[in-house]
């Protein structure tokens, strides 16, 4: 791995299993995952298959898909590698960067969610952009794990 | 995460300076870190690791180099407390009306 260009860390008071069920699971990703810019929610689905596509959808009427990419790796409940682009750009993988979750038991009952991005210094835009999403991303993912209700946004 | 941890490692001006540092080039090792802090390489490493230990800097290992990150995720957490959705965009407006008067240097705000 590439020296990232980003490294989110959480703690959150719940099961490996439940944090991998909230990435990978839209019933559950549905309730916290949101633009940080636009209302509504967002989900990722895929089979969640070394090499299979993933996409990043909202979930309103368009289903518009925003951001694309391959499973790099996926070891339940411990480790997910995906590559994340935007959809023009799906077949050149030269332009996809990196996102990495290591799930992690940290003992006293938390769970350590580790969200590392690499491989994007070439995408000012994108940069931008998920600097400010993943922070909002994971304290509501915490949210809702821990009191089982998401924040009202 | 306990919230007075990342209060008590806000309250110092070396442990803010080491965040901004962070913020405008993340990933950096403690010999690069240090080189703009006025102080041994010792209390660098003190400091940091009471930022570490509030979340307020996360590690990551490449190879034998210890990498620091900074790692907004228990600010944003303190942002979501206080902060209602509602007064985001008004709260944008007042920041950038006092930046533009005062010229926008974060550490005099």
């Amino acid at each position: 791995m590439k020296k990232p260009d980003f490294v989110y860390v959480t703690y959150i008071a719940t099961t490996p299993e439940q944090v991998w069920r909230a990435l990978v699971d839209t019933d559950v990703t549905r309730k916290y995952w949101a633009d940080p810019g636009e209302g509504c929610a967002r989900v990722n689905v895929s089979d969640w298959m070394p090499g299979s596509r993933w996409e990043h959808q909202r979930v309103d009427e368009s289903r518009t898909v925003d951001i694309v990419g391959k499973v790099v790796e996926s070891d339940p409940p411990r480790r997910l590698v995906i590559t994340w682009a935007r959809p023009a750009d799906a077949a050149d993988e030269a332009k996809h960067s990196r996102v990495a979750f290591d799930i992690e038991p940290y003992g006293n009952g938390l769970v350590r969610l580790t969200v590392a991005h690499d491989e994007l210094a070439d995408d000012p835009q994108m940069f931008a952009g998920i600097s400010g999403g993943w922070p909002k991303v994971l304290s509501n993912l915490k949210t809702l794990l821990e009191t089982g209700q998401p924040l009202p946004h | 995460m306990d919230i007075d941890k990342v209060f008590k490692a806000l309250a110092d001006p070396s442990r803010r300076r080491l965040l901004d540092l962070l913020h405008r080039e993340n990933g950096q090792t403690l010999t690069a870190l240090s080189e703009h802090m006025d102080m041994t390489r010792q209390a660098v490493t003190q400091h940091l690791q009471l930022l570490e230990e509030a979340n307020l800097v996360a590690i990551v290992w490449q190879g034998r180099e210890k990498l620091h990150y900074l790692n907004p995720v228990p600010l944003h957490e303190i942002h979501d407390r206080w902060i209602g959705k509602f007064e985001r965009s008004r709260l944008g407006a007042l920041r950038d009306l006092k930046k533009k008067l005062e010229g926008g240097d974060d550490e005099k705000a």
